[in-house]
């Protein structure tokens, strides 16, 4: 299938090695990827902060840029929440019908990675390997927003070597939510301290979810701690293989 | 057992519905955060009300469908409000009520204490009733010298503390038992007692037995009322709602426009969704209902008075988004599997309707533009926790984010200079225009590389600058690497296409 990668600003700016790895992944799986190069930020930030005006035009572009395309996949659940969940919401705002149209029969194409692998094509063995002990996190916005539900623990339990351990209450929030934590960085913390020491009561060398944005919070608690557990971004452990 | 008249210990700070500014959510909520004994109790009481919910739930095979039934029900009502209201008034009349309208809670306060003086009232007991928090009823009858004497026995344990709700549903979820023992031995001059919840219990019914024979006036809230037959309905585990609605020979009845249902059948699928959704039960054990007044009948009050409120509830209606608020039965499930909630407690939203309904509900119901009611939408990680549980569906994160809209254009464009040239506002503003265009873009993911040296040299950033100090308080951050994923894309298909977009025939 040809398929336009959405890599969100924040993979592309702070985390390419996920980028590459989705590639990697959708190549080896048979996918022909394009690189949409006009693509910059789907206007996430903006819209769930209150910048809403600021946000249409970046709505406007993503449907440019996006548009063509059959299939859009991206490693992100909220960036993808935002297209699918927000979008209608900001043509309302908009007061654009046609625009209403556009964000409605678009947001049917866009996939989050794990969600466009199992749901969309069926594939749970993406023939990887990856010898570590690993938590997965669900992140909110996947889990409850997109609804991507067991995907990517059914393409976890296809890795090779892998030592997959459950995360204790693993439905409850990082406390990342995006501006949220700087805004409200005492309680975001707060939720972090819980999350992290669930991820340590696993005695998981890696902590893993579909969102950097989440594991960008999740990792920088950690670090901050000399805990010695890492996050990886799931698209990273589907990419590994024996070869490298 | 001496009885004396309450010295709260304290006095509550303003809250969203008193008069004065109230601090923003953000400073409210490091002080209770830090708390350590608020933590615990909340903790341990969130945690096992949530965990019961569950169960409660999953027992329902329909449980989806009944959602979507209380959603469409209360949906179908909102839009025909102005119609089902009348109907409500003309039922109750014809009963022998009496109904009273108000436009806000000063209107309200003002009826309901003329009913009490008509009848030369100088004490009034009280069912647990949100709406009359929202009015500050007690502290207006104070005024005009009657006590109000809260039955519920959290909120009589507040009270008697001088403190306000921090739950829905479980007033005092912040306290232990043995918070409350000291409590009730220092207000109610109860000697020797155990910190055992049946003790606790005991002493209260003491005090409160003397108050519901001697009340004239019986002050309730509604959990719903029929507009078919006007027939009120108070939910309650105690059974102190059913004495304030039966004993005292007049009942006022305080209830928010939005509580009115069209039928008796509607019971059906609220009497299944609110239970299971707020204590875990399969049926609460009072349910109260009652139509009009006893008319010589003899049985329960001989005066009846509904007072329909108004207080900004018609404005929220008025919002395409905002008005699915209203469908709020106050179950309090949102507050119990709120991530937020769980930690700060209700006292940091400053208002009698905490968790994620209160941040959705009282910057609605008071307007935007303060400071403390305007931080409420932001008092979220949007995780949609509370949208999961909802017995009523109200997309909670789906309001929020309206919300937050509304705050930020009202700051745009009512306030002056210094909200405009506010660091966030700046930063938003030209953030918009680097991502719509690809050329900024991409220049200032350069910049942010090269500019970010003096912060990561170490390799990790420990130290942010202004506001956003508050993520490196206690995470590291990663620093911008030098590729970007783009530039990898070009050097991997050697350079861009004529057009501009690598690999890409489509655009």
């Amino acid at each position: 299938m040809r398929v336009a990668l959405f890599i969100t600003c924040f993979n592309d700016t702070l985390f390419p090695e996920t980028g590459r790895a989705t590639v990697e992944v959708l190549e080896r799986l048979g996918h022909e990827v394009v690189f949409p190069e006009e693509q910059t930020c789907c206007g996430q930030m903006h819209f769930n902060t209150g910048y809403q005006r600021e946000a249409i035009p970046l709505v406007r572009r993503f449907v440019e840029v996006f548009g063509p395309y059959d299939a859009v996949v991206a490693p992100s659940g909220s960036c993808v929440g935002m297209v699918r969940e927000l979008y209608p919401l900001a043509a309302n705002l908009a007061n654009d019908n046609e625009l209403l149209y556009e964000v409605e029969e678009l947001g049917e194409k866009v996939f989050e990675l794990s969600e466009f692998l199992v749901k969309k094509t069926g594939v749970t063995d993406v023939g990887a390997y990856y010898p570590h002990r690993v938590t997965y996190h669900p992140t909110c916005h996947s889990l409850r927003m997109l609804k991507v539900g067991e995907a990517p623990l059914k393409l976890l339990r296809r890795v090779r070597g892998i030592d997959l351990v459950e995360l204790p209450e693993a439905k409850e929030c990082c406390g990342f939510g995006g501006t949220f934590a700087v805004k409200n960085a005492d309680t975001s913390v707060a939720m972090l301290g819980d999350k992290l020491r669930h991820v340590l009561d696993t005695e998981a060398e890696i902590c893993t979810a579909g969102d950097n944005s989440c594991l960008m919070h999740i990792g920088g608690g950690l670090k901050r701690q000399r805990a010695g557990v890492r996050t990886v971004h799931l698209a990273e452990i589907l990419a590994s293989t024996e070869e490298r | 057992m001496t009885i004396i008249r309450h010295q709260p210990e304290k006095k509550a700070p303003p809250d969203a519905f008193s008069e004065g500014r109230t601090p923003t959510f953000e400073e409210s909520a490091k002080e209770s955060l830090s708390n350590s004994q608020l933590r615990r109790n909340l903790g341990k009481a969130t945690q096992t009300i949530r965990r019961k919910r569950g169960v409660a739930v999953a027992e329902m095979p329909d449980w989806e469908e009944l959602r979507e039934a209380g959603r469409a029900l209360k949906a179908r009502t909102l839009r025909h409000l102005d119609d089902y209201l009348v109907e409500l008034e003309e039922s109750v009349k014809r009963a022998g009520g009496q109904v009273h309208w108000a436009r806000d809670a000063e209107e309200a306060n003002r009826i309901v204490a003329g009913i009490a003086k008509s009848h030369g009232a100088r004490e009034v007991v009280k069912v647990k009733s949100i709406a009359t928090d929202e009015t500050k009823l007690n502290e207006y009858l104070e005024g005009e010298g009657i006590a109000a004497y809260e039955t519920d026995l959290a909120e009589l344990i507040i009270q008697l503390a001088g403190e306000t709700s921090s739950h829905i549903l479980v007033p005092a979820i912040h306290k232990n038992r043995s918070e409350i023992r000291e409590l009730f031995m220092r207000e109610l001059g109860v000697e020797d007692l155990s910190d055992d919840p049946p003790d606790l219990a005991n002493a209260a019914r003491l005090y409160l037995r003397k108050k519901f024979l001697s009340a004239k006036v019986g002050i309730s809230g509604a959990n719903f009322a029929v507009a078919e037959t006007g027939t009120v309905c108070v939910v309650e585990s105690e059974g102190n709602g059913r004495m304030c609605t039966t004993l005292p020979p007049v009942l006022v009845t305080l209830m928010g426009i939005e509580k009115v249902i069209p039928q008796w059948r509607d019971y059906e699928v609220f009497m299944q969704l609110l239970p299971r959704s707020s204590t875990a039960e399969r049926m609460n054990p009072y349910t109260s209902f009652w139509t009009g007044a006893s008319q010589g009948s003899g049985d329960g009050p001989e005066e009846f008075h509904l007072v329909l409120m108004d207080n900004g509830r018609t404005d929220v209606l008025a919002d395409e988004i905002g008005r699915q608020s209203l469908n709020c039965i106050r179950c309090s499930a949102c507050l119990n599997v709120c991530p937020v909630y769980e930690r700060t407690g209700g006292h940091a939203y400053n208002s009698v309707y905490p968790g994620p309904i209160g941040a959705i509900l009282t910057p609605q119901l008071v307007g935007i533009g303060e400071p403390g009611p305007d931080s409420l939408p932001y008092a979220s990680s949007l995780c949609g926790a509370c949208y999961e549980v909802c017995p009523v569906k109200i997309n909670i994160p789906q309001v929020l984010i309206h919300l937050r809209g509304k705050v930020v254009r009202h700051k745009q464009d009512e306030g002056g200079l210094r909200e405009r040239l506010d660091p966030e506002n700046v930063a938003m503003q030209a953030m918009g225009r680097i991502f719509a265009n690809r050329r900024l873009y991409e220049g200032a993911q350069k910049a942010a590389h090269v500019g970010q040296w003096p912060l990561a040299r170490s390799g990790t950033i420990h130290r942010l600058p202004g506001k956003l100090a508050g993520w490196t308080e206690a995470r590291d951050l990663k620093p911008v690497p030098e590729q970007t994923f783009r530039d990898w894309w070009k050097t991997r298909r050697g350079g861009p296409s004529p057009n501009g977009s690598t690999g890409d025939g489509a655009s």
